[in-house]
């Protein structure tokens, strides 16, 4: 089987977040970029994919040279080959899925890992348009799956309780924490993710479809009260939230 | 302009997205029409008028009546064309995040999603949404003649209805077996427990509480309030509690008028998840736990006898 996997490199979560000179994007001055923590399910659940059913796992980033780092970290956790779609141009989700569905046609996946999201821009949109643009079905937010029979059941997180969603093969997977544990890379296979090499390619340029005006920080909240320090306080809160916030 | 809104049900009754989503088309000025999907569609409909639908469409088929991302999408995305609207609005549930990527897909429109806030001003709809979770925020406008946007839940309010009335056609569906080629078969409600997401009141607890034993303190507040309880990583990472409770980066996002952190640190990957709450308290017994910085009121103490204590107000409040 052919299996594809789509990771994001993105700033890690304690990243501090500025607008850099543009006024428009986050000021990369200091701050650590890392696989996309739910890509990280989405290569786990893909290795294993791979054992059970046989087959290769391409790993596949749209980027600037700084993606290999992610690629590199897919590579040393198992994955066969490594594609970098080269484009340091900040690209909207469509643009994004554009080049990740041409690649997929390109390279005939017949079934696609992603996460439920990356945790920059937060769209939840790249894995659900890739598929509509393939013609697949797809399942997001996946948290449990197996393959029976060309079809993927899976189970997915919605507000209060899980759905049960079969989806014919070839499909797109979007992958939630809880779906595996994710394996850490082994000293052997970080070594031999170093002597792997990292296709580029150069996708076709799409028209934006969004445009970001301004990236500010949120309004600062001003100091909190402390009403106390003790059981004491607490017919105060309560007055507080009664009287002052009219929440209860 | 002509705006689409999409009105989310389960079990033949509207989830509060849905009246949040139409009274947000509302309120943008211009032309709103409701789509309903599912089984018997028609027969909820008619309320949708008081959230300000002129006319509401129903289109409704057995198949449809569990989630199906890939029917859903040319269902909505059908519609769009037939009402010549110009912008499609979706609540930025777990159906809506799902669906809106093939919906935009499909009308060649951008997509804004999860936002938080929508306005239009001299023609121009401009959004803003948060990023990097809840750090930053980013206004952004849709460059495509059509535009769809998901709306994220609790932030947006509905309102009480007003006495109007709509015009319900219902539509019948066309469906290939290609077209239901991802379906949900079944739905597991986890035991009829509030979710965190849609709950107006969210009680979560932290390592600070020790022990899963714990939460029933929790639990009680909780179930008071008509609220519900949440969890911090840390705490369902130990097993204490359920993944469908994390609150935060890797969990979910909530906008609860009310959000009470107890024994939580708040790590920036857990105020990623409650930060556009409404109201912050926080419990903790260390005075300068970074919880403190996003809440709105605090008690700088031990949660083992404040918990309690406030508890026991509420219920002094509620006459119980
Ligand atoms: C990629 C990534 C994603 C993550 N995603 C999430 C996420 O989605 N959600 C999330 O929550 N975390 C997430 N985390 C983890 C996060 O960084 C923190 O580790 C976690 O939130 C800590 O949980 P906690 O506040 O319960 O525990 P702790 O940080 O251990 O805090 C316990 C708090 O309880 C207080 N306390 C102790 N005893 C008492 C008492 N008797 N009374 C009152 N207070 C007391 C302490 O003062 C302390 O502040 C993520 C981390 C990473 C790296
Ligand atoms: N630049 C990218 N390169 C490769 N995969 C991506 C990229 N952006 C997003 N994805 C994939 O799409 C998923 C959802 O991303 P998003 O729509 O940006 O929230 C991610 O978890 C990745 O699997």
């Amino acid at each position: 089987m052919k299996i594809a996997v789509f990771v994001n490199h993105v700033p890690d979560t304690e990243a501090k977040v500025k607008a850099g000179a543009d006024g428009r994007s986050i000021d990369p001055a200091g701050v650590n970029f890392m696989l996309n923590p739910y890509d990280e399910f989405a290569v786990e659940e893909a290795l294993r994919t791979r054992q059970a059913l046989g087959g290769e796992v391409v790993v596949v980033s749209l980027g600037g040279d700084a993606n290999k780092e992610t690629l590199r970290k897919a590579l040393a956790m198992g994955a066969d080959k490594a594609v970098l779609l080269k484009d340091a141009s900040a690209r909207d989700s469509f643009g994004v899925a554009s080049a990740l569905a041409d690649f997929a046609k390109e390279y005939g996946a017949e079934i696609i890992f992603g996460g439920k999201q990356s945790i920059d821009y937060e769209g939840a949109q790249v894995g659900g348009m890739v598929a509509e643009l393939l013609g697949w079905p797809s399942v997001s937010v996946v948290v449990k799956m197996e393959i029976k029979d060309g079809t993927v059941i899976a189970e997915r997180e919605i507000e209060g309780g899980h759905e049960i969603v079969h989806a014919t093969l070839p499909a797109v997977v979007l992958a939630q924490k809880g779906l595996n544990e994710p394996r850490y890379p082994s000293l052997k296979g970080i070594m031999d993710a170093k002597r792997k090499p990292i296709e580029e390619k150069t996708p076709a340029p799409v028209e934006a479809r969004v445009q970001v005006t301004a990236l500010r920080n949120p309004p600062a909240k001003p100091p909190g009260k402390i009403v106390g320090t003790d059981a004491s306080a607490a017919a105060e809160l309560v007055r507080l939230l009664h009287e002052e916030a009219k929440v209860i | 302009m002509k705006i689409l809104a999409f009105a989310e049900q389960r079990n033949g009754q509207f989830k509060k997205t849905a009246f949040e989503t139409v009274a947000a088309a509302a309120s943008l000025g211009g032309e709103v029409t409701a789509l309903v999907i599912g089984g018997t569609a028609a027969a909820i409909a008619p309320q949708l008028g008081g959230y300000g639908a002129a006319n509401v469409i129903a289109a409704e088929d057995p198949a449809v009546e569990l989630y199906s991302a890939t029917a859903y999408a040319k269902i909505i995305a059908e519609t769009a064309e037939a009402a010549g609207a110009d912008v499609v609005l979706l609540p930025a549930s777990a159906m809506g995040k799902d669906v809106a990527p093939r919906v935009a897909v499909k009308l060649q429109a951008g997509l804004a999603a999860d936002c938080t806030a929508l306005t239009a001003a001299g023609g121009v709809l401009t959004a803003s949404r948060p990023v990097y979770g809840g750090k930053g925020v980013v206004d952004v406008v849709v460059t495509t003649p059509r535009k769809v946007f998901t709306l994220r839940p609790n932030v947006f309010t509905a309102g009480a209805p007003s006495g109007a009335a709509a015009s319900v056609e219902r539509r019948a569906v066309s469906l290939q077996p290609s077209d239901l080629s991802s379906a949900v078969k079944e739905v597991k409600q986890s035991g009829g427990k509030k979710d965190v997401s849609e709950a107006d009141v969210v009680v979560s607890g932290g390592r600070g509480l020790k022990g899963p034993e714990h939460f029933a303190m929790l639990e009680e507040l909780a179930g008071l309030l008509g609220g519900a309880v949440g969890a911090s990583r840390a705490v369902v990472d130990s097993g204490w509690r359920p993944h469908d409770e994390q609150v935060g980066q890797t969990g979910k996002t909530v906008s609860p008028s009310l959000y009470i952190a107890v024994g939580i640190s708040g790590a920036v990957q857990h105020l990623a998840g409650m930060s556009s709450s409404k109201y912050i308290v926080a419990v903790n017994k260390d005075k300068d736990a970074p919880i403190f910085s996003v809440a709105d009121y605090g008690i700088a103490g031990d949660a083992f006898e404040v918990l309690p204590a406030v508890t026991a107000e509420v219920k002094k409040l509620l006459g119980k």
